[in-house]
């Protein structure tokens, strides 16, 4: 009985741990933008915070920049992610690129873009590798690679991140669709197999992951961490101009940074709008395109492409990760040496107690909040199906409040309205600031494969006497075990990647792998951002193997749970 | 050294809160014992983190003061959380116990009543430190009374890699002239950060035949004037940087790496003894060398500042006055540890304290005292902020 009655309220509660924080934060927002910051002895409302921000010579590009870098790494990344579905899945190939994709999700943005940026630039260790042999440089040319002013290498470093995201969201979400058997028919209708699958198992795969690359997007757009370390910085994107004003000693600045904000979140809503458009384009065309009914020509080269694409992504971040991990041991490492002069273990014995500590910290905050999202998207998603409460598109859309709502606009504003109900900072509102960012993700990653669900598995388990309970517990959780742990594995990564939630809620107190690591990226020591960055790496990397390992151990008699 | 103390308590104002009383000494320690310091210091740099933590270990041992740091990335997040305390009404146990501070921030928290003070004065160690020969009471002109104190002396020195560059320049504008014969081999920070404005401020007092004018506030009517100067050195030397001017080391210890990694061949740094640490710890050549100018080169005091809502002003001042200490500030300045410029006036140390000064091997790349020569003081803190804001619309936005 008492489920019965706590269970409706779930979804409004969940609802309300999500954007409750955020219209708070931004409240807090608003009223800088317009002047009003009584603290500083500022009185509003006024236009002059707009004023002073269109005033800055830089502000046409660094609106532009978050739009272009945004979109281009979606597409890209999406089109990356097709050509790997539609021409490798279900070969052993796949197998092996899944295999190779998958572990990379884990590595944080920040350590990813540290380890891209030393492979392609000048002194780099690509360069490395063909110096002065091939090349001739006996030190390194001065050419503008990374920090380009079109955000190329950004661009580049996003997609190989963005890449095994989503692939594995796409997987989890094949699962759903009938792929098998769609992909039989075309092929004995003649089509290749690229094309077949393009023309009927895409568009059912996009209709599942269509949330994930708007997050893609909105993250894209408004990333910080990435953007300073691969992205222009004459000028940088908005996001980081924001950070940038929100901590100028001025406290006046405060004001330009929050009317950045508010531009930033229409930037965000204006690119979504188009991308929602550009769906509609591309799904005319598409149908022209199936209605012609091409088996294929060019099958070969275009799946060829899209494996040595996918191959650039995998080998882009191992190869990073694993020039984090050799600095991480490197004594003097000295340009065009492709390896340090000597090993040493000076730079893991120094920050030994450091990252034990900030790794417990990084694993209870991440494990505490996963497990509440967990159950409260779970229980939300129980309490839909027996109720019929139906998620309108309205409820989806604040759903994605806290991913659309730039963190630097909302932040602050939240931190001020934690101090008045006397929460103060510590571990439990920074726990609580990662839920309000950790639900989405895990309710977006699992609430299209729970909702896609077979129901008549449920009406047979019924006709057998058992009650929803025992249909959720013994039939439901168990089939949807691989589409839990994946959606419980990217709310552990989304929990460590956290920087500024755990800095701003937390006072500083709290150290995370990813706060000390994004401290030590700003002093530019390799050796220290190698060590940490792996650790970082690994907290992320070994829930994302249990989570493509444990349903190959539980379902390995269960063929058809398994899904690849 | 107690009648000093008494002599402090006599002139300080008395105290409106009730905090501890800094001349109090005693209840000071006495009130400190158990109390948890979160001290926010920038965290870029792993040897200054190791040094706060070797100063958490002594405090701990000493006077039960449990010491927490706090790694920023930017001071002014910590400024932004006194303020967001502020507002919230949140005036009495602070998230932020001492602040590593100097310049623009402690002017802007001084200004808006944020810090706790005046105590610097009222510490017992306070006697040991040279008023007269480092800029402790004064930063960036903006007078200090108290309300922070020193615990390092900062000086820009350049960073040169004689195995490419093997002779030193005597003035900014030689650096020019080295730059125009070896483009993109030279770079700094890009303003604002602190170390870039810093560099941009060097020409500025480098290339003016008298900087006296930038001890005064900058006004509409000379600033123009009197920057001229600086924006005609840089239209000429942007060209010559590394990637052109198109883009920038984030800040000063991201420079290290690039001469290490053979991009560039000079760079700048606030700190004396920076290069001779990151030597021994593999982050530089062995055949790097440090220079300053003919004239001399900008130099200023790092301090500690602690937050009016502090909940453990005592620990915190504990914590500060330890900072002054021989024992502390000879650790700072060995280059195997810190290399950081001591606070302290020679003459006021005992024979014993002193000798652990004149044994520090100072490293290969750091010059002595007598090397680094005239310290020029820090102009007056809107010139910076001026002259970063027209940097960044110069040259901080070009395509």
């Amino acid at each position: 009985m008492k489920a019965r009655r706590f269970l409706p309220l779930l979804p409004m509660i969940t609802l309300l741990a999500m954007i409750g924080p955020v219209l708070a934060g931004l409240y807090g927002a608003v009223l800088p933008a317009f002047g009003h910051l009584p603290a500083a002895g500022l009185f509003g409302p006024s236009l002059a915070p707009f004023e002073a921000l269109f005033a800055w010579q830089g502000l046409p590009r660094a609106m532009f920049l978050p739009v272009w870098i945004g979109l281009a790494s979606t597409t890209i990344s999406l089109l990356i992610v097709a050509l790997i579905m539609a021409g490798w899945s279900g070969t052993r190939s796949f197998t092996v690129l899944e295999r190779m994709l998958s572990p990379l999700l884990s590595v944080p943005h920040a350590a990813a873009a540290f380890g891209f940026a030393f492979l392609i630039s000048p002194s780099g260790w690509i360069s490395r590798a063909l110096s002065p042999s091939v090349t001739g440089w006996d030190r390194p040319p001065d050419l503008l690679i990374v920090q380009d002013p079109w955000g190329l290498s950004m661009i580049a470093g996003l997609v190989i991140k963005e890449v095994p995201f989503l692939m594995l969201i796409a997987l989890a979400a094949i699962g759903q669709v009938d792929t098998k058997r769609s992909a039989m028919i075309v092929q004995a209708l003649g089509y290749r197999r690229l094309t077949g699958w393009l023309k009927t198992v895409f568009p059912l795969v996009y209709a599942q992951i269509k949330f994930p690359i708007y997050v893609v997007l909105v993250y894209a757009m408004s990333v910080v961490d990435v953007a300073v370390i691969l992205g222009p910085n004459t000028p940088s994107t908005l996001s980081v101009q924001i950070v940038k004003l929100m901590s100028d000693p001025d406290l006046g600045m405060r004001l330009q940074a929050a009317a950045g904000a508010l531009v930033q979140l229409f930037l965000v809503i204006g690119a979504l709008g188009f991308w929602l458009i550009m769906e509609r384009v591309v799904r005319r065309f598409g149908l022209a395109w199936i209605g012609t009914g091409q088996r294929g020509k060019y099958d070969t080269i275009t799946w060829q492409i899209g494996l040595v694409l996918a191959l650039f992504c995998a080998f882009s971040v191992s190869f990073g990760i694993a020039s984090l991990a050799i600095w991480s041991f490197a004594g003097y490492w000295g340009f065009p040496d492709f390896l340090p002069d000597q090993f040493i273990l000076k730079n893991w014995m120094r920050h030994s107690d450091g990252t034990l500590e900030a790794l417990g910290e990084t694993v209870l905050i991440g494990s505490v909040a996963t497990l509440t999202a967990l159950a409260l998207t779970i229980g939300c998603l129980e309490a839909e199906y027996r109720y019929k409460l139906r998620v309108t598109s309205r409820g989806m859309l604040l759903l994605y409040l806290p991913l659309l709502v730039p963190q630097t606009a909302f932040l602050p504003g939240l931190q001020t309205l934690m101090l008045n109900v006397g929460l103060g900072v510590g571990r439990g509102p920074v726990i609580f600031a990662h839920l309000v960012f950790v639900l989405p993700y895990v309710f977006l990653s699992l609430a299209d494969p729970f909702r896609a669900w077979d129901a008549r598995m449920g009406t047979i388990a019924a006709a057998l006497r058992a009650s929803p309970d025992r249909v959720l517990w013994s039939v439901r959780l168990p089939m949807l075990l691989r589409p839990i742990l994946t959606a419980a594995a990217v709310g552990l990564a989304v929990s460590v990647g956290q920087y500024l939630p755990t800095l701003l809620i937390g006072g500083g107190r709290i150290e995370t792998l990813t706060t000390e690591a994004v401290a030590l990226a700003s002093g530019g020591d390799r050796r220290a951002i190698g060590v940490y960055g792996l650790m970082q790496t690994a907290a992320a990397l070994v829930p994302f193997s249990l989570a493509l390992l444990i349903p190959a151990i539980v379902w390995r008699n269960r063929r058809g749970l398994r899904h690849g | 050294m107690k009648y000093l103390t008494i002599l402090a308590a006599l002139i300080s104002p008395m105290a409106a809160l009730a905090d501890p009383p800094p001349a109090d000494w005693d209840a000071v320690l006495a009130e400190a014992k158990g109390e948890t310091v979160y001290w926010n210091a920038w965290g870029g740099s792993t040897t200054t983190n190791d040094f706060l933590a070797w100063v958490g270990e002594r405090v701990s041992e000493d006077y039960g003061v449990t010491l927490e740091h706090v790694k920023l990335t930017d001071t002014a997040d910590a400024v932004t959380r006194v303020l967001s305390e502020k507002q919230a009404g949140q005036n009495d146990d602070s998230a932020i116990d001492m602040i590593w501070i100097n310049g623009a921030n402690f002017a802007a928290m001084k200004d808006a009543d944020l810090l706790f003070g005046p105590y610097a004065e009222q510490l017992p160690n306070w006697a040991l430190v040279d008023v007269e020969g480092k800029t402790v009471q004064t930063d960036f002109t903006v007078p200090v009374e108290g309300y922070e104190s020193p615990w390092a002396m900062a000086q820009v020195v350049f960073v040169q890699d004689t195995a490419d560059m093997p002779e030193r320049l005597g003035s900014m504008q030689a650096l020019q002239e080295w730059a125009q014969a070896n483009p993109g081999r030279f770079s700094y920070p890009q303003p604002p950060d602190f170390l870039g404005t810093t560099f941009l401020k060097q020409v500025l007092v480098d290339i003016l035949p008298d900087p006296s004018v930038l001890e005064a506030p900058a006004t509409d009517e000379n600033y123009d004037e009197v920057t001229a100067p600086l924006w005609a050195y840089l239209d000429a030397l942007t060209p010559n940087l590394w990637r052109e001017g198109k883009a920038y080391p984030a800040t000063g210890t991201a420079m290290f790496p690039l001469i290490a990694d053979d991009e560039v061949d000079l760079s700048i740094s606030f700190s004396p003894g920076a290069a001779s640490t990151a030597i021994a710890n593999f982050e530089l050549p062995e055949t790097v060398r440090t220079f300053v100018l003919d004239k001399g080169t900008i130099g200023n005091a790092s301090f500690v500042a602690i937050p009016y809502n502090s909940g453990s002003k005592a620990g915190a001042m504990v914590v500060a006055n330890f900072l002054m200490s021989p024992e502390a500030q000879a650790r700072a300045q060995d280059p195997a540890i810190l290399g950081y410029g001591t606070v302290l006036n020679m003459d006021a140390l005992s024979a014993e304290e002193r000798a652990v000064f004149d044994g520090l091997d100072l490293g290969v790349a750091t010059l002595t005292p007598a090397e680094l020569g005239t310290v020029q003081a820090e102009p007056h803190p809107s010139w910076a902020v001026r002259i970063a804001d027209d940097w960044v619309s110069r040259y901080g936005v070009a395509q």
